[in-house]
């Protein structure tokens, strides 16, 4: 089943995501992802995440339709500006490639090349305008196109911005981006379902999937990283205690995401599970949860 | 105005260094305005240059504007024996000049920031990247072009943290910003509007108006 008939079927949908490494080496990290072939509806392969030069989302993208998984192609406009943009989405649809994931991107300066030239030309709003007229057979000037895409097209918010403008702000674009085609939504990382469950309320009736963000928490260290530096993610005192008192931390981790997971099955229509790295453990998560 | 900051000294002294005699021109309207190329400032680096060497011969002087004909061409008397200018004006009053003076090396003593404003003593914020397309009338008086680290229109990413962008923590989400302005003006129905790509210029930019033309046969 594929992801956009798992989303229309209405069942509660799992994805994933992978990304790329520093250099050619894939075999690897195809092998993480053949673990969970079976037990996701798709898995997401990054875009230069946290602008760090790594391989490519389309090429991998690519490499996950040869083993059978529905890769959800992300893509940034931190690199590219719409003519390559355009280009690339021709591309990716050509080998296969049937969901995108819009963002804006990060900056470069957060990554290991920080003077690289930002572009920002398109934003993760205007870019889902664009996969709409792709998809309708046109590109951004208008011309007509020999052999138009499909694309299911996605996108992120983030439910846990820090302070009421951010929110606000957050909630105004997400609008935005489904007005412009977004057919599911995957959340940043959530940890605090009470402020989850306050965010669904605040945009239900829009017409998307939403997919809850779990992010797997692999030690205390990571947690206080993630609440220092990363926008939106919070790890709660208690959670971040849970892990520190476990003497099996892999095993604490995963009650997390358990609970998390069984949280949201009410809240949302799917979880997107963010393993970075421990997707081995991605399968005794969904069997504790009967996914 | 236009913001620039001195160059360190060991680069305008490699730039000096052929020349015995050198004509020193500061201008007199932004670069004195933002503490980098006023005739203080002429004086200060004349005496750092002379100071490094003592066979260097500088003459001073500053002009009201160095980006206006009229200004540049009262050079033309002060430039006797000089084998090069150095300017401290903006690139622009740099450029000017030195196509005023072909046979002349023109050098520039400043590198040009932005265009922006002081905010506190010692300290400068850009404002305006003259896009060609001013939407401040939409976004409360606030650039997202400028004061957004990637210049996007169509509302806030989702990197800031307490109200900070993602690219530093000194510098305020311009998104978070331009929100607060238009509640205040109960205008934030424009942060609905459709999405927009913005159009960049191509670069020169040049401007020309027929009316003043016209005029000018006239």
């Amino acid at each position: 089943m594929s992801l956009r008939q798992a989303l229309e079927s209405g069942k509660f949908v799992v994805t994933a995501e992978v990304a790329p490494g520093k250099g050619t080496d894939v075999e690897h990290l195809l092998e993480e992802a053949a673990v969970i072939k079976e037990r996701v509806d798709a898995v997401n392969v990054t875009d230069l995440q946290s602008s760090v030069m790594r391989l490519g989302s389309m090429a991998f993208s690519h490499f996950l339709t040869e083993i059978g998984i529905d890769p959800v192609y992300q893509v940034t406009c931190r690199d590219r500006n719409c003519l390559a943009l355009q280009s690339d989405l021709l591309s990716a649809w050509a080998l296969g490639i049937k969901n995108v994931l819009a963002l804006t991107g990060d900056h470069p300066v957060l990554g290991d090349h920080p003077k690289a030239r930002p572009v920002f030309e398109l934003d993760s709003v205007s870019l889902l305008d664009v996969i709409g007229k792709l998809n309708s057979g046109v590109d951004m000037a208008g011309n007509e196109l020999k052999g138009a895409p499909d694309f299911l097209p996605g996108a992120v918010v983030n439910p846990g911005a820090d302070n009421e403008a951010a929110l606000d702000l957050q909630i105004m674009k997400l609008e935005k981006k489904v007005e412009a085609g977004a057919k599911f939504i995957q959340t940043q990382g959530v940890y605090d379902l009470d402020t989850f469950e306050k965010f669904m309320k605040r945009i239900e009736g829009l017409d998307t999937k939403v997919l809850g963000g779990i992010i797997l928490l692999k030690s205390v260290g990571m947690a206080r990283f993630m609440n220092k530096n990363v926008s939106g993610v919070f790890v709660p005192e208690p959670l971040i205690q849970e892990i520190k008192a476990a003497e099996d931390k892999a095993q604490a981790s995963k009650d997390i995401a358990v609970r998390l997971i069984k949280g949201m099955k009410d809240l949302c229509d799917g979880v997107h599970i963010m393993a970075l790295g421990w997707e081995s453990k991605i399968p005794a998560i969904l069997d504790e949860v009967g996914l | 105005m236009i913001i620039a900051e001195q160059k360190p000294l060991e680069e305008i002294q490699d730039m000096v260094a052929p020349y015995q005699k050198i004509l020193l021109v500061g201008c007199g309207s932004c670069m004195t305005f933002c503490s980098a190329g006023g005739s203080e400032e002429v004086n200060k680096l004349a005496d750092a240059l002379v100071s490094e060497n003592k066979n260097m011969g500088i003459k001073k002087t500053t002009t009201p504007r160095q980006c206006a004909g009229k200004f540049i061409k009262r050079l033309e008397d002060k430039i006797g024996d000089c084998e090069a200018i150095l300017s401290m004006a903006c690139g622009n009053g740099v450029q000017a000049v030195a196509s005023r003076f072909p046979e002349k090396p023109v050098l520039p003593a400043l590198n040009t920031q932005f265009i922006g404003i002081k905010e506190e003593p010692g300290v400068w914020t850009e404002m305006c990247m003259a896009c060609g397309d001013c939407i401040l009338w939409k976004t409360g008086g606030i650039c997202p072009v400028t004061r957004c680290a990637k210049s996007l229109v169509n509302g806030a990413c989702g990197g800031a943290s307490e109200g900070k962008c993602e690219v530093s923590k000194d510098r305020p989400c311009a998104w978070q910003e331009i929100y607060h302005a238009l509640k205040r003006l109960n205008m934030l129905h424009y942060l609905k509007e459709k999405p927009q790509v913005k159009e960049w210029p191509i670069h020169p930019g040049r401007v020309v108006r027929e009316d003043l033309r016209e005029a000018e046969a006239e």
